[in-house]
């Protein structure tokens, strides 16, 4: 009898999980199908097909060249990279004074972190907005890279739990030695970071990836389109194409693909450590 | 020559929290809290966002947003995405329960799983086009199984639209959840479980009283995110309908009055509305934990 029961519970559990990995794919897998699917394939064959032609790159030329691909993978990568590198640098420098040193207004600045995630983003756009203007911001990639570092406050929040964790006297026996305090950020804090260095980049990295918002809002220049926008274009032109709108899918997935593939593991830590605030 | 490792400790620190706390300040005064202010300043004037000139107009604008049903009823969607993000929680706790013990291709399914989580936004707008498109993958589907009579048009009808929306949301979040999830509970020691197993506790006691105590904050948590989340639905919606057929949400309207329609100063009395609709839950939300910790 409680044998019985075991079984059963265990079928239920690996159907669930079946069943929550088809709907997990099934969405993606037939934009795949039909990414490779000649004009008139895709007209007489039903989404469920598969292609007959699994080798047919049509759609993915067609996709990249005309859909300007190539120029939202550069400044999408131009993006990354410099945000990125900025994030780090400012939240780990931040996080650095905050942990290691007591001093007037730290309280207050701690407290002015912690209040602006109370804000989300997408309510203050409006104003933001006039901001970015001012600046002469708009239409430049500065403006989407000034938004990305400026709202960090995800990255100081790591950086500061890591900090607990690195000994206090590690710095006290550099300052023996006569190192500065910038040496001490640079060659010891900063190195010994790297597992929280991997985590903001892997956070931020996504986030700014996928943002539709703030390139669509402050980028609208063709030139200036990066990866979401440059999909997001392909409703006008091919609103009824859809085996070359599916190819552009698919070359926007992989770098995303390739990228969970190979650092799954950092990922996963990541994403754990990243909400808990 | 000066330099800095010439300096006293002293000076050095006083050096480095300035230098170092500069930009990072600079950054979080220019674009979180000057935006808000600003936003407060439009929201009781006539501003159209370009004319030099700006008429106060003191509560008007918020009068207009509270009477005119207009503006008030998008949040009827929201319900949705709300609803929604219940269903949302219980699977992503389902799963990671369940896929925290012992299983066969564990790893699989867990990326498989996850996987959404990490996906463009636009990309997964645009495959749940095709997904709800009539003799899309749904309708397909529905027919190869035999359910060919339960199909509907999906994102046309307005009764149905948010609906399929707030699920498109679930799909792409779950993950995300899960994940959290799965962390969690995994911090749990495997003690707990051993000495639940001679007990003769079923897994369903264990989830109970070893799992659920133990992940309580951080689904109170996620739970109380789940309505700010809510009122701020954005992307799905926007990059699937525009906000046609009746799934205009709150941020949507938003930003059509403003930038499509140059009403920046009622666009930001919309706006300091939802940002204190989410600053009320949130502190609602700590205080709540709060209470429960005493």
């Amino acid at each position: 009898m409680y044998k019985l029961k075991r079984i059963l519970a265990s079928s239920i559990k690996y159907a669930a999980l079946l069943l929550g990995a088809f709907i997990a794919l099934l969405p993606i897998v037939v934009i795949l199908f039909a990414s490779l699917k000649t004009k008139t394939e895709y007209a007489a064959t039903s989404p469920l097909t598969p292609p007959v032609n699994w080798l047919n790159w049509a759609n993915y030329t067609k996709a990249f060249i005309n859909g300007n691909m190539l120029t939202g993978f550069v400044n999408t990568a131009f993006i990354l990279l410099i945000s990125i590198i900025g994030a780090t640098l400012t939240g780990s420098m931040i996080a650095y004074i905050l942990n290691r040193f007591k001093f007037k207004g730290k309280s207050l600045m701690l407290g002015a972190f912690l209040l602006a995630t109370l804000i989300p983003g997408v309510t203050t756009q409006v104003s933001t907005f006039q901001i970015i203007n001012k600046l002469e911001l708009f239409n430049t990639p500065w403006a989407a890279i000034l938004l990305y570092l400026g709202t960090d406050i995800i990255a100081v929040y790591i950086f500061l739990q890591f900090l607990d964790s690195i000994a206090v006297a590690l710095d006290e026996s550099a300052m023996l030695d006569g190192a500065s305090y910038l040496t001490i950020y640079w060659r010891i804090i900063l190195p010994l970071l790297k597992p929280a260095i991997v985590t903001v980049i892997i956070i931020k990295g996504v986030n700014i990836y996928n943002d539709f918002y703030t390139p669509f809002l402050y980028m609208p220049k063709t030139s200036l389109q990066v990866i979401s926008t440059a999909l997001f274009k392909f409703k006008g032109p091919y609103g009824s194409q859809w085996e070359v709108i599916s190819a552009g899918i698919i070359i926007a997935i992989i770098p995303t693909l390739i990228a969970f593939l190979s650092l799954q593991k950092y990922i996963y830590n990541g994403f754990a450590q990243g909400s808990v605030k | 020559m000066l330099k800095f490792s010439n300096l006293s400790y002293s000076k050095q620190r006083l050096a480095i929290i300035v230098a170092f706390s500069f930009i990072p300040l600079a950054l979080l005064i220019t674009f979180a809290y000057l935006p808000v202010i600003n936003m407060f300043k439009y929201s009781f004037s006539d501003w159209n966002g370009y004319s030099k000139r700006l008429e106060y107009v003191g509560f008007e604008n918020y009068i207009k947003i509270f009477t005119d049903p207009e503006y008030f009823s998008v949040f009827k969607v929201s319900l949705y995405y709300f609803v929604a993000t219940f269903v949302q929680m219980g699977l992503a706790l389902y799963f990671a329960s369940i896929l925290s013990f012992q299983t066969w291709f564990k790893n699989f399914f867990k990326g498989v799983l996850f996987f959404p989580s990490l996906m463009n936004g636009v990309a997964i707008g645009f495959i749940f086009l095709f997904f709800f498109k009539p003799d899309g993958t749904l309708d397909t589907l529905l027919q190869a199984v035999g359910l060919g009579s339960y199909v509907k048009l999906w994102l046309g009808n307005p009764e149905i639209i948010n609906i399929s929306l707030a699920g498109t949301s679930i799909w792409r979040y779950m993950g995300f959840n899960f994940i959290v999830f799965l962390g969690a509970i995994s911090s749990i020691s495997s003690d707990l479980y051993e000495a639940a197993d001679i007990d003769g506790a079923n897994r369903w006691h264990q989830f109970r009283s070893i799992i659920l105590p133990s992940i309580k904050r951080i689904l109170q948590l996620n739970l109380i995110l789940a309505i700010s989340g809510a009122v701020s639905a954005f992307d799905i919606p926007y990059i699937m309908t525009g906000g046609s057929n009746g799934s205009e949400t709150f941020v949507i309207q938003t930003l059509d009055v403003a930038f499509k329609y140059s009403k920046v100063g009622l666009a930001s009395a919309m706006a300091v509305i939802l940002l204190l609709i989410v600053i009320a839950v949130t502190l609602l939300q700590r205080l709540l934990i709060r209470g429960e910790e005493d």
